[in-house]
């Protein structure tokens, strides 16, 4: 069960990496919030009901209600055109998330040990490279944003690994996101939009040495 | 104890957030440098006592505990003189103050924390207060700024965090699920290295943001430029140890294990790699709050030489942050004054300096000496035993690059230093120079004076705090 989800997480990957239009990516970041949702219930076992509310608020709530409508109304607020603007091709976006899922299962076949499920470490690592990935190869500023809510999510995944014997260690990656998405998306992109007209990385260079 | 401090800096900030009269911002912010001397002070007497479970009075804390109540006291004072110049708002001054408690408390309970995810969530504390200070302005380029420190600070803590994760992987083994430096210390021969390796490598990055190494310096450089320079002066300085603490704490347990050689060999190539990025940038940069920000750079490299190498090296470095620390903190805060000269931060807009400011020139011209560690600088002292435990583990290729790197920076750092000490500006209007008290730059030469005087005369209770902060490296 918890294999079928990760790897439907993992083909959301590849989804991203193809689509067109910056509401494609907010859904997509929407379903990913509920996967997590799932993928947590079944994954910690022996789970406590006040740490349980506070995952249903964490990826429910959060990742999968609150962001994404937050996003939706910065691009309204905004007027942000609704085509990604990778520099790179699709087809060239395709390969490289291949390339590094496929580097990620090499990494983790080095691995010797049976403490570990690898498919937690593999989907972990490809998200999170996937989402460095996306911040690198796309032109608008909302979409380093989503790149790193990505990496948020291959975070949640990793912590899930390890959150039967350390549950404290969830809460703590919790906080991380919830902190992080209030700092960067609700004080930041707010000003961001009102300053820079058109929300473009190529306008913040203006900080230089000479 | 660090609770009430805890509680009362809160309560402090609550106070400075809610009533915006200038005169009850600056008496609070008062009580809140007397109170952080209240509790260094405690602290002081109970070396080694932990407290609240997860923090401990340790040497190298306390070390650093001092010099960041010593730092506070004049960013402080520079801070109300930097409010009054501007003439800023009731609710701007408030929410800088606010800021200022903000930070120095995060760093000092980062400082403390002896475990892991403390330290952690103290530094993912410092980088929302330290971006409500960069972004004190209010204006484009601050805003610029802010964004690039808030999301390279957001991405390096996660990167912090994924190093917990598998850090946390790597003692599952051994048995223990605690995950303080004393329980992680005691169980690293245990450890699993594939892990360990890995969690070593995402600490590391992660918290480079904060010690201002390659591969995560530049968003820290932006952060010293565009905030105010007496909240630029603790990011300079104070905020920088908060990461070596991250690193050095990590270090120590990863020393502890077979894998030591591999953590120097890690260290040793970013360090490298920062002095030469410095060097590339000291050559061209023309921004003077950013010459500064590289001479940071410089140093941090040098302090990361030095845990590499080993020996001497250990000593060395925690002298020299100490060091770096006060003579950085006062070159920022006579960046102020300089600015107020000449409205210019740009070397090519200002000069001639001691005909306009010979006070502030004087703590300039002082603290370039001191930066560029040229006797009588204490960093002298820190500077001359890195290379000697350079050359004591037998990096001569490594050294001789080294000092070829640093006589470019000290060139290029020399150069700019003169040009705003004694070269005339052109087409600088002198009318409209104001004066300024002399009496605003006696901290500065305290903090310089304080430098050379731990550098060659180091008290017997200093250098006994260092070296039992270093007792737990491996001899």
């Amino acid at each position: 069960m918890i294999d079928v989800l990760l790897i439907t997480l993992l083909i959301t990957l590849f989804y991203m990496a193809i689509a067109n239009r910056l509401m494609t990516y907010i859904k997509v970041l929407a379903i990913q919030g509920v996967l997590l949702f799932v993928v947590a219930f079944v994954q910690l076992e022996e789970i406590n009901p006040l740490n349980l509310g506070f995952i249903l608020l964490e990826t429910i709530v959060v990742k999968a209600i609150v962001v994404p409508f937050f996003l939706v109304y910065i691009l309204r607020k905004n007027n942000i055109t609704r085509e990604a603007e990778p520099f790179v091709s699709n087809f060239f976006s395709l390969i490289i998330t291949t390339l590094i899922v496929v580097l990620t299962v090499l990494l983790s076949n080095t691995i010797q040990e049976a403490h570990l499920d690898k498919i937690f470490f593999i989907v972990a690592m490809s998200t999170l490279f996937f989402g460095l990935y996306l911040i690198a190869t796309r032109r608008k500023i909302i979409t380093h944003v989503m790149g790193y809510l990505v990496i948020e999510n291959g975070i949640f995944v990793l912590s899930l690994a390890v959150g039967n014997e350390m549950p404290m260690l969830v809460n703590l990656g919790i906080m991380l996101d919830i902190f992080a998405s209030v700092l960067i998306l609700g004080i930041f992109l707010n000003k961001i939009g009102d300053v820079f007209k058109d929300v473009d990385v190529q306008q913040l260079n203006s900080l230089k040495d000479v | 104890m660090i609770l009430t401090y805890l509680i009362g800096a809160l309560i402090i900030a609550i106070g400075i957030s809610v009533n915006r009269n200038k005169w009850v911002n600056y008496s609070l912010a008062g009580t809140y440098l007397l109170l952080q001397w209240i509790f260094t002070i405690y602290a002081c007497f109970h070396l080694n006592e932990t407290d609240l479970g997860y923090f401990t009075y340790d040497s190298l804390g306390i070390l650093l505990l001092i010099t960041l109540s010593i730092i506070a006291i004049p960013a402080m004072i520079h801070s109300k003189i930097y409010v009054e110049n501007h003439h800023e708002s009731g609710a701007i001054r408030a929410i800088y103050f606010l800021s200022m408690v903000g930070l120095i408390t995060a760093i000092g309970a980062g400082y403390l924390a002896n475990h892991i995810a403390v330290t952690w969530i103290f530094t993912e504390i410092t980088t929302l207060s330290a971006s409500a200070l960069i972004y004190h302005h209010r204006n484009k380029l601050a805003l610029e700024g802010t964004w690039k420190y808030v999301f390279i600070g957001a991405i390096s803590i996660t990167f912090v965090f994924i190093g917990i994760l598998f850090l946390s992987l790597s003692i599952q083994l051994s048995g223990t699920g605690h995950m303080s430096y004393a329980s992680l210390l005691e169980n690293a021969h245990l450890m699993n290295p594939f892990w360990l390796r890995l969690a070593f490598l995402f600490i590391f990055t992660g918290y480079t943001v904060k010690l201002g190494l390659v591969p995560m310096f530049t968003a820290g450089v932006d952060a010293k430029d565009k905030a105010p320079a007496p909240a630029g002066a603790l990011l300079s300085s104070v905020l920088m140890n908060l990461g070596f603490v991250g690193v050095f704490r990590m270090y120590i347990i990863v020393a502890n294990t077979p894998l030591h050689h591999w953590a120097n060999l890690v260290i040793g190539i970013s360090a490298f790699l920062s002095l030469f990025v410095a060097t590339v940038y000291m050559i061209k940069v023309k921004n003077i709050k950013r010459m500064l920000a590289y001479s940071s750079i410089e140093h941090m490299g040098l302090v990361m030489l030095g845990v590499a190498a080993g020996g001497i090296g250990y000593y060395a470095a925690i002298l020299h942050i100490i060091l770096h620390a006060f003579v950085k903190s006062s070159l920022f805060f006579q960046y102020n004054q300089l600015y107020r000269v000449f409205q210019s931060k740009s070397i090519y807009l200002v000069g001639n300096y001691f005909k306009y400011n010979t006070t502030g020139a004087m703590v300039l011209l002082l603290g370039f000496i001191s930066a560029a560690a040229m006797p009588p600088s204490g960093l002298f002292v820190s500077e001359f035993l890195i290379f000697r435990s350079l050359f004591e583990a037998h990096q001569l290729v490594l050294l001789i690059a080294v000092l070829l790197l640093l006589t470019m920076i000290i060139w290029a750092f020399g150069k700019n230093i003169l040009k705003i000490l004694f070269i005339p500006p052109v087409g600088f209007n002198e009318n409209n120079v104001p004066r300024i008290s002399p009496w605003e730059s006696v901290t500065q030469f305290v903090l310089l004076a304080l430098a050379v005087y731990l550098g060659l005369n180091p008290p017997v209770e200093f250098v006994h705090l260092i070296e039992e902060s270093l007792i737990l490296l491996p001899h």
